[in-house]
Formats: structure tokens, sequence, C-alpha cells
């Protein structure tokens, strides 16, 4: 079965085809950070208009590019939460009205799912159960996977998200947007000056807490002239901070569950130094690592295809309903 | 009105003891810098309504709702609005008309379109410490906050 793809929960439209047997087929994406980063943040209002005018046209594309026609589509999986409504919305209505249309099923995906399924596009997918760490701008979480729908929250971000963390942290800089690649581009040049907190380390449990770090930076910034180099030793210091903590947390996990499978997803796994930790980390345990490719780390069609075609393998879809949520546990999800 | 918070723990204790005196349904605008500690007041705040699990910066979803033993508090950060006029595109006025305890981190950034507020906190960064300021018209929010400043708290003004 070919099942269409759509995720808008915020600034990428992500189209995507995934076939049951074949695998993935075709994935387009459309960046709105462009035109975002004039606004120093992704604006849901512009976001949501932009993923109207985008969204048709790549389906279009999409199906064109792969040689089928609307009729091959057996299903069409969309992204329903979390995320910001009217982008949801977007999704969800074209979804659904393309379901009624083509009279095929639709089925509501959760972004984190997807983005927990997301190494299972490589040819070389990790086999359940495994630990997962997401870390992007809205999220940073430790889930135990069992299987597709069976999944246990071990640990969250008790206020700010990593990535979130990162962009505040590059604003404080005087870096732009999107801060977090910038911060690290700055932190190559900085050197091992200060030493920050590791934040919740200290303490038993798998959460996180980025806020506390921020204002740390802010204080280490304001007691020096602020130089370039002062800058760079601070990024330096900062992105160290979140790589070793959330090592260590990963590490705390994989002891915890006995689990010997790490997946590390989201947008912030494309860091180069949170990857050089994470991986040194599982080597000492013996644990194997999975890193999708990059374009399958940040939001993008293609995961929500292949969680939703699982889904709609399994029977599962939903009624005529047009359903979308801002906020939805993942642990509230049916399991496969 | 001016407070002194010495440390995080100071910042999410003012929290809690605001919620001791908050009608259900009023409105706060918090200000500050970027790591002032405006969400942390609000964790003290949550905390002390008896919200038990996380209290997340709303900066990438622009609001988070929280209903604890009754008590109704929506909590907004307008950092990332470029326009006041999106307001009205994320529902403010369905939000703000409800019995709820409504906190707003970034208020400047909804000029024009949001309604006086009830209560205006700014926070600023001295050093490690926190400078608070309070604004309010209403009386009785007024002498509550005296006795908290006599009580707990060294006032600087």
């Amino acid at each position: 079965m070919y099942v269409l793809g759509l995720e808008t929960s915020c600034d990428e439209t992500g189209v995507a085809i995934y076939h049951s047997e074949k695998g993935l087929i075709n994935h387009l994406l459309y960046s709105q950070i462009d035109m975002h980063s004039e606004y120093g943040g992704v604006v849901p209002e512009l976001a949501s208009r932009d993923h109207i005018r985008k969204l048709v046209p790549l389906i279009k594309q999409c199906i064109n590019e792969a040689g089928l026609t609307s009729r091959d589509i057996g299903g069409i999986a969309y992204t329903a939460g979390p995320g910001l409504m009217g982008a949801l919305l977007v999704g969800a209505a074209t979804a659904n009205s393309l379901a009624w249309a083509w009279r095929k099923p639709a089925i509501a995906v959760h972004h984190m799912e997807g983005h927990l399924l997301a190494p299972m596009l490589e040819n070389d997918p990790p086999s359940f159960p495994f630990l997962a760490l997401l870390i992007s701008g809205g999220h940073t979480m430790l889930v135990e996977v069992k299987g597709i729908g069976r999944y246990r929250l071990l640990g969250e971000s008790l206020d700010d998200a990593a990535g979130e963390a990162f962009d505040k942290t590059a604003k404080m800089l005087g870096l732009g947007y999107p801060g977090g690649p910038k911060l690290s581009e700055l932190a190559k040049r900085g050197s091992p000056r200060f030493k920050f907190p590791r934040p919740m380390t200290d303490r038993p449990g798998l959460d996180f807490s980025f806020s506390g770090l921020k204002t740390y930076t802010m204080n280490a910034l304001h007691d020096t002239a602020q130089s370039d180099q002062d800058k760079a030793d601070i990024a330096f210091a900062f992105q160290t901070a979140v790589a070793e903590t959330l090592s260590i947390k990963c590490k705390r996990a994989l002891q915890q569950t006995r689990l010997t499978t790490l997946v590390v997803a989201g947008g912030v796994s494309a860091n180069s130094t949170i990857r050089q930790s994470l991986t040194e980390m599982a080597d000492k345990e013996r644990a194997l690592i999975y890193f999708p490719r990059p374009e399958f780390c940040t939001d993008n069609g293609a995961m929500i295809a292949y969680a939703g075609c699982q889904r709609l393998m399994a029977d599962q879809h939903q009624g005529s309903v047009i359903f979308a949520r801002a906020r939805w546990p993942i642990e509230e999800l049916p399991p496969v | 009105m001016q407070i002194k918070l010495r440390n995080t723990e100071a910042t999410e204790a003012f929290g809690a003891e605001l919620s001791r005196l908050l009608p259900h349904k009023c409105l706060i605008f918090l200000k500050g810098q970027l790591g002032a500690g405006k969400t942390t007041l609000v964790r003290g705040l949550l905390r002390a309504f008896g919200h038990q699990g996380a209290v997340k910066s709303p900066t990438y979803t622009l609001v988070e709702e929280y209903m604890s033993n009754g008590r109704a508090v929506i909590h907004f950060d307008l950092y990332r609005l470029s326009d006041p006029e999106e307001l009205e595109w994320i529902g403010i006025n369905d939000y703000l008309d409800q019995d709820a305890v409504c906190l707003i981190e970034w208020p400047e950034m909804g000029e024009g379109f949001l309604p006086e507020p009830d209560l205006v906190l700014t926070l600023s960064v001295v050093g490690q410490e926190r400078n608070l300021k309070v604004e309010t018209s209403n009386l009785s929010v007024k002498n509550f906050l005296s006795s908290v400043i006599k009580q707990r708290h060294t006032a600087i003004l």
C-alpha cells in the first residue's frame, strides 16, 4: 500500500510517499526558515498561511515525481499533534479532504512518534526494544520504545527544551535564528575556560532542566568584556554542558532499563558535539547507537508516512473527523 | 514597590506566595529579559496551586493551560509574536474570558490587543539576584504584598 504522509506541525512543510513493502518512494520538504528568520522565530500565523500555499503543490509534485497518480494512494497520514494549532489544522484539513475525495482512510500521526520511528526508514534499522532520546526545539524526552505505539516516557525537560535553550542562548550571544547551528559554529573557536553546571545530574531521575543553564550563561556573559573570544568560550562551555548532560542521562536510562540500543532523533541530534559525546558514552556502555540521517532528524514527511503506514496496515484509521491536538501525551497512543 | 529576590528559590517562593491572594480570574503581565526568571515565578505559582508535572516555557507553543485543584491557570509567552494582531488568530479573547489566572510573558509583543492587567511584575537582573517591581492599582493586592515584603523579603524601596 502507498501511503501519503503530510507534516505541517511547525515551520517545515513535508510530503512523502511510503510503500508498505517497497519502503520510501519519495519525499519533499519546503522550509520556512528564511521567512521566519526575519522575525527571530516561528510565527504561528505566518506558518499556517505558508503551509496553505505550499502543501497542495508539494503533494502534486511528490506523486508526479514518483510516477504515480492519486488512484495509487491507499491512505493518507498526517501530523495531528503536538504542534502549533493553526499549522496542524492545515495538514489535518488537507488530509481529511483528500481522504473523502479519494475514498481512502486517513490516519492521525503523533509528531514525536514520527521522530521515534525515523531510524526505521534506514536500510539498517534498529530492532525493538530501544531507548530513544528526542531532542528538538520544542521537546527533550527519553522514551522506552517496546514496539510501535508501546511507549513509556522515562524523562522530559521540566522547562526549556534543549533546542530552545540553544536558540535562547544564541540570542543572548547576539547570533541569529535559528541559533543552534550558529552557536555550535561559534563554539568551534572556543576553549575550555568556563565550567558550566550539568543540570539535574547530581540527583536521581531522568528529567532534564535547561532553563538554569540559560541563566548561568547570561551571568557568565555579564562577568566578561563580551569580546568575540569571550562569547566563543561561553558557547563552547554551554554546548559541552548540554552534550554531557544528555550523555549522563542516557547512560543512566540505559542502565536502568537494561536496554542495549539507543536511538537519537530530533533536530538537535544534528549537533556534532552532542553526537560525539553520545557515541563515546554508548561505546563505553557497549550499546548500539543509531542516528537517522540529518534530513530525517529534522521535521519531515517521510517519518509521518512511515508511522501512518504501520498503523493503516494494522487496520487503524479514524472516522470522518478532523482531528488535531496542540498537546498530546505520547503514552496515550494505541499499540499496533 | 520593589522586592529583592536572592536566587531562583526566592523567585519560586514569591510565585507561591502570590498564588494565595489571586482571585480565580485575573490578568498578570510578566516582564523582563531572557533568563530573568519569568517562567520560574510561574512555576512557583503553579506548584503552590498543586500542579505536579513539568512547567515548560511556552515559547514554542505560545500558550500552556493548567488545571489543578479546580484552579485554571493559562500561561502565555508572546516572545515569538511578530505582530500583535496574531493574538486574534490564536483566539486570545477566548482564553482571557475564562475563569482563570492568565499570566502573560512578553506582553510588550501584544500591545494594543491586550486588556489592562491587574498586576504587572517586572524582573530585572542584578548579578545573581533579581529585582522585582510590582505595579498594581488593586488595593488588597498592594496591602498583601507590603506584608509579604515586611515578613520575608528585603524591601529596597
